[in-house]
């Protein structure tokens, strides 16, 4: 009587095991590494200006009572361009967007806002990726939100597609409150 | 001749996503104070590379690999430790960047359940034995 028991028990466990692994396994694989910077304020940086017609970024430009968009891009960088569209449609709507250009020359970032147009109002030189490390950003591109005071409020990864851009001005207005 | 064209766009989109600039001044160049540069390549080896997820920042060529051993490097040339440094990137990028596993709220069962495994055998083997006696 108690073996019969003991074996229901085991059984049991094993079915909630096979539970575990079917549940994990019907869920889409995530290889994006979120930054736990969200709700902390930009760690001190100043970086160059990374083209000679818009001036640098310091984290105190970021903390200038209006709340911004961070973006971190790359002119070598494929999906960064497929973004820039949206990146156009934001600024339309107003949003004070500000970039972070990693590991970039001047030359070719001219020919990527020759060819996809320049959204960014300031662009830092990021050429051994300080800033990336010190937000925790992990590629490019990725959009950070970030409030009046200068405390990052939103991470977006990868680029942004059309159907994004609600969204993110929606955060922009939230970082406004 | 398709296939071949695949394989030349699967090689060629890699390539022309990597940027021109040389590599970060450390990122390839070890330490003069070889017990500091083992101290920094101990660190580097329990560290995940971001763009290249199952290896580590020491095993990596990613750009962005190279300039966190530079980071690192620095660092550690300045007298930081090595502990201190890996907390400072976990507190940026949270566990998953670190190779070195730490008991915490979600993985405490991961090291508990072997020891309670054990007590349940030893149990089972005691009773056994003392019926068996």
């Amino acid at each position: 009587m108690k073996g019969v028991r003991w074996s229901l028990w085991v059984l049991a466990a094993f079915f909630a095991l096979l539970g575990l692994f079917a549940l994990q396994l019907s869920r889409p694989k995530d290889d994006t590494v979120q930054s736990t910077m969200i709700g902390q304020p930009m760690p001190q940086f100043a970086l160059p200006a990374a083209i000679a017609q818009r001036p640098g970024l310091t984290s105190s430009d970021l903390a200038d009572g209006t709340p911004h968009l961070l973006n971190v891009f790359a002119s070598w960088c494929i999906p960064c361009a497929a973004e820039a569209p949206q990146l156009a449609e934001l600024e339309r709507q107003g949003a004070p967007i500000v970039a972070v250009a990693v590991r970039d020359r001047p030359e070719e970032l001219a020919a990527f806002f020759a060819r996809y147009g320049n959204p960014f109002s300031r662009i830092g030189a990021d050429n051994v990726r300080t800033v990336q490390l010190l937000i925790g950003s992990s590629g490019v591109p990725e959009t950070f939100v970030v409030d009046g005071k200068g405390v990052i409020r939103h991470q977006h990864i990868g680029e942004i597609r059309p159907e994004d851009v609600p969204d993110l001005m929606a955060r922009l207005q939230e970082a406004r409150g | 001749m398709k296939r071949l064209l695949a394989l030349l766009v699967a090689l060629a989109v890699p390539a022309a996503a990597q940027d021109t600039l040389p590599p970060a001044p450390y990122a390839y160049r070890q330490l003069d104070d070889p017990k500091l540069e083992a101290k920094a390549e101990a660190l580097m080896e329990t560290l995940r590379c971001l763009t290249c997820q199952s290896q580590s920042i020491a095993d990596s060529d990613a750009s962005m690999a190279g300039d966190m051993r530079s980071e690192i490097r620095t660092r550690i040339a300045a007298g930081e430790k090595p502990e201190h440094i890996r907390q400072w990137l976990i507190g940026r990028y949270g566990d998953y960047i670190s190779y070195q596993p730490r008991v915490t709220r979600v993985t405490w069962p991961l090291f508990a359940i072997p020891i309670a495994l054990l007590l349940i055998g030893l149990a089972i083997v005691g009773r056994r034995l003392r019926r068996r006696a």
